[in-house]
């Protein structure tokens, strides 16, 4: 019985395959209307975006207004190098270990909170609105960032070691688990840091402009800190992962976990090292991200969010992937703000979708994604 | 007809769920018990993906919300945000589960290559952009949502009539579980089965293995928004909160707590959920920390018993029978295994 209808289903949903002139003409007309999708918006931000009339811009076309293009070149690297700091750490340990970190936005959001506290605690007082610059100098911003990242640190390590550690192969178990502890920990950062919108502040030093000498902007140093931290992080993990030991046992166990444990390497302990590292990736990115915008609850939802496209787009586990991914999302989120026809820019979101969507359509593991 | 210990319980929870207005509170029944209906239909069709399907849904509660934000912005008329359309309650409804269909046909469409985790990371991303579309895009809702928004004439107020949507909610129920349950034994349903357990095999067998997925997850977006559209009536008010990584997540919560292989875990899940979100208030030591409490009980569930309360059911009865129960469409999919990747 069950058989002929299988049968039946089968013979329903046959089809003709399809001649080598057909299949080449599909993908002719795949990529044409691909590479439309994608250089439609380029021209329009570079040439046509008018300044007046029912579709006027903020800012008009670059050619016309090459200073705010350039800027919103520079807020688009810049965001995107704090996304790269927080989904490379989401990354690393899903490339390595499968686990679905779904705690990565509470932890970006504690790193923020517990950095906030030590800071006012050292500075002292802040009043109603929290802490001016001009009140912190470098050692007041050092010293919060350093321990909060070592406290999301160790709290990735106890969260491992607890729950994920002996439930290993089941990943949408672990997904489920790290989804529990984000609740917890978001509830309780709720009841213990409220709900207003709070910031750290960037040391004084830090709070200036900068002139780059590229069409006469000037620019706000501190973002350029961010890409620094940013590429330096990046850097760092590249030597890390390429041209250490310990780099490359992560890099083996990527590739194949059982192989690695078989050769006696003690695969455990560099789970351990790569939820450490990946947890304080997402600690960092909350203080930088709690200076250069703010805390508050549904924030740790946002850059979950963030971290998830980043590594949908550029292929999950993959180190470079996440830098391009985070490039793509950077641009994309700033440009559709800025270059949106005013009365339409809140409608700048679908463009995040969009991104999502294509990427999805033409590579679904990403671009730099390989198969497990 | 076999008694067995399940038939008597699912017989009685039919009976006292048909008399409870003539027992309960107007309280329980209009604002918990209906609650529970809907969250529960909702929580069935992430519960259908999963155990069917092999997927893992987060974006239940976007396309739930999507249906609801198109009936309000289709039938209020003045007074709120959106496009206040004014159109038929009855319309409103048919358009607004036609759109969240549709949406589920694409959403659909980008994943179906997708399973397990791969699965739940995409899902999660449309649900956190439809959450943010709705609290950005103030021509159809902005942060404050919709309010105001009246359920068919015949339901009328849930304040002047609340047995009237409860018994609806109950009917709409039973009709999505009996539907699911006849969908999974048609040969879509079959396949679909075959998908979850052994894509490869399956496309070499000559299925669209994608098309397949598509087309489960619109039918499950389908159910839904059905869950969506009786959130609304009984709300009479959607707003970008109703459907924040707060809501997704209780969905999520409300499924595994019932147990994420077994169509009737939705309503148990809702039930249990709905219970203690209202009564753990009371509790000194609890107070608005609700939150903490069912990530907690998440957390020992997930560790403890994979099949939710279900699954503790279905062990306590197989203990007292003495007989091991293996039929091949009650694993508890994707806990406990590698999926495959394709």
């Amino acid at each position: 019985m069950m058989d002929t209808t299988l049968r039946r289903a089968r013979t329903a949903h046959r089809r003709r395959p399809l001649s080598p002139a057909q299949k080449r003409a599909l993908r002719v007309a795949g990529w044409s209307a691909l590479a439309v999708v994608a250089v439609l918006p380029v021209l329009w931000v570079l040439f046509f975006a008018p300044t007046t009339g029912k579709f006027a811009t903020s800012f008009g076309s670059a050619v016309h207004d090459p200073k705010d293009f350039v800027i919103t070149v520079l807020n688009g690297v810049t965001a995107a190098g704090l996304y790269f700091v927080v989904s490379s750490g989401f990354t690393l340990i899903f490339g390595l270990m499968r686990v679905v970190n779904m705690a990565h936005g509470a932890f970006f959001l504690l790193g923020g909170y517990v950095a906030l506290t030590i800071q006012r605690r050292m500075v002292g007082g802040g009043g109603g609105f929290g802490l001016q610059s001009s009140q912190v100098n470098l050692t007041h911003w050092i010293v919060p960032t350093l321990a909060g990242t070592a406290v999301v640190a160790g709290s990735g390590l106890v969260m491992q070691q607890l729950f994920l550690r002996w439930t290993q192969g089941q990943d949408l178990r672990q997904a489920l688990i790290t989804i529990a502890i984000s609740i917890i920990l978001a509830d309780q950062m709720l009841a213990h840091f409220g709900g207003v919108a709070e910031d750290i502040a960037w040391p004084r030093n830090f709070d200036t402009f900068t002139n780059i000498r590229v069409a006469g902007v000037v620019y706000t140093t501190t973002r350029l800190i961010i890409l620094g931290i940013a590429v330096g992080i990046g850097v760092l993990l590249w030597l890390w992962l390429k041209r250490t030991r310990t780099g490359m046992v992560i890099r083996a166990g990527v590739d194949d976990r059982a192989m690695v444990s078989a050769l006696g390497i003690n695969i455990q302990l560099t789970f351990a090292i790569a939820f450490i590292v990946g947890s304080a990736l997402a600690g960092l990115g909350g203080i930088i991200g709690g200076s250069f915008a703010s805390l508050a609850p549904g924030v740790d939802a946002n850059w979950l969010l963030y971290s998830l496209v980043v590594v949908i787009i550029g292929g999950m586990g993959s180190l470079g992937g996440a830098a391009i991914g985070a490039l793509l999302l950077g641009l994309t989120t700033n440009f559709s703000a800025a270059y949106l026809p005013s009365n339409y820019t809140y409608y700048s979101i679908i463009f995040t979708f969009v991104l999502v969507a294509v990427v999805l359509a033409v590579r679904p593991l990403g671009l730099f994604g390989r198969p497990a | 007809m076999r008694i067995t210990a399940d038939r008597v319980v699912a017989a009685l929870a039919l009976l006292l769920a048909v008399l409870a207005p003539f027992y309960l509170s107007t309280y329980w029944v209009g604002q918990l018990l209906t609650q529970m209906l809907f969250l529960g239909i909702a929580a069935a069709s992430l519960i259908f993906l999963s155990a069917y399907g092999g997927m893992v849904s987060l974006a239940q509660v976007s396309i739930y919300g999507i249906a609801g934000f198109v009936l309000g912005n289709a039938t209020t008329n003045g007074n709120t945000k959106g496009l206040n359309l004014g159109w038929n309650p009855w319309w409103g409804v048919v358009v607004g589960i036609a759109f969240a269909v549709g949406m589920a046909l694409l959403f659909g469409a980008l994943a179906n290559r997708s399973v397990g985790i791969y699965f739940l990371m995409i899902t999660l991303t449309y649900s956190v952009i439809a959450n943010l579309f709705f609290g950005q895009v103030t021509d159809v809702s902005g942060f404050g949502g919709i309010s105001g928004i009246q359920a068919v004439g015949a339901i009328g107020s849930v304040d002047a009539h609340p047995f009237r949507l409860y018994y609806v909610a109950l009917v709409v129920a039973l009709l999505v579980y009996a539907l699911l349950r006849y969908l999974v034994r048609t040969p879509f349903g079959l396949t679909l089965q075959g998908v979850r357990d052994d894509p490869v095999r399956m496309a070499s067998l000559g299925y669209n293995v994608p098309l397949h997925r598509t087309i489960a997850f619109a039918f499950a977006g389908f159910i839904a928004a059905i869950g969506g559209v009786l959130f609304v009536w009984w709300n009479g008010h959607i707003d970008p909160a109703s459907i924040d990584l707060g809501a997704t997540i209780d969905l999520l919560v409300i499924a595994v707590v019932g147990g994420l292989y077994r169509l009737e875990g939705a309503w148990v899940g809702a039930l249990f959920f709905v219970v203690i979100n209202n009564y753990s208030q009371r509790i000194s030591f609890i107070g608005p920390r609700f939150h903490t409490l069912i990530g907690a009980i998440f957390l020992v569930i997930v560790l403890v018993s994979p099949g939710g309360l279900v699954g503790l059911w279905e062990r306590v009865v197989n203990l007292f029978s003495g007989r091991r129960r293996g039929p091949l469409d009650r694993k508890p999919v994707g806990l406990g295994q590698a999926e495959p990747s394709v």
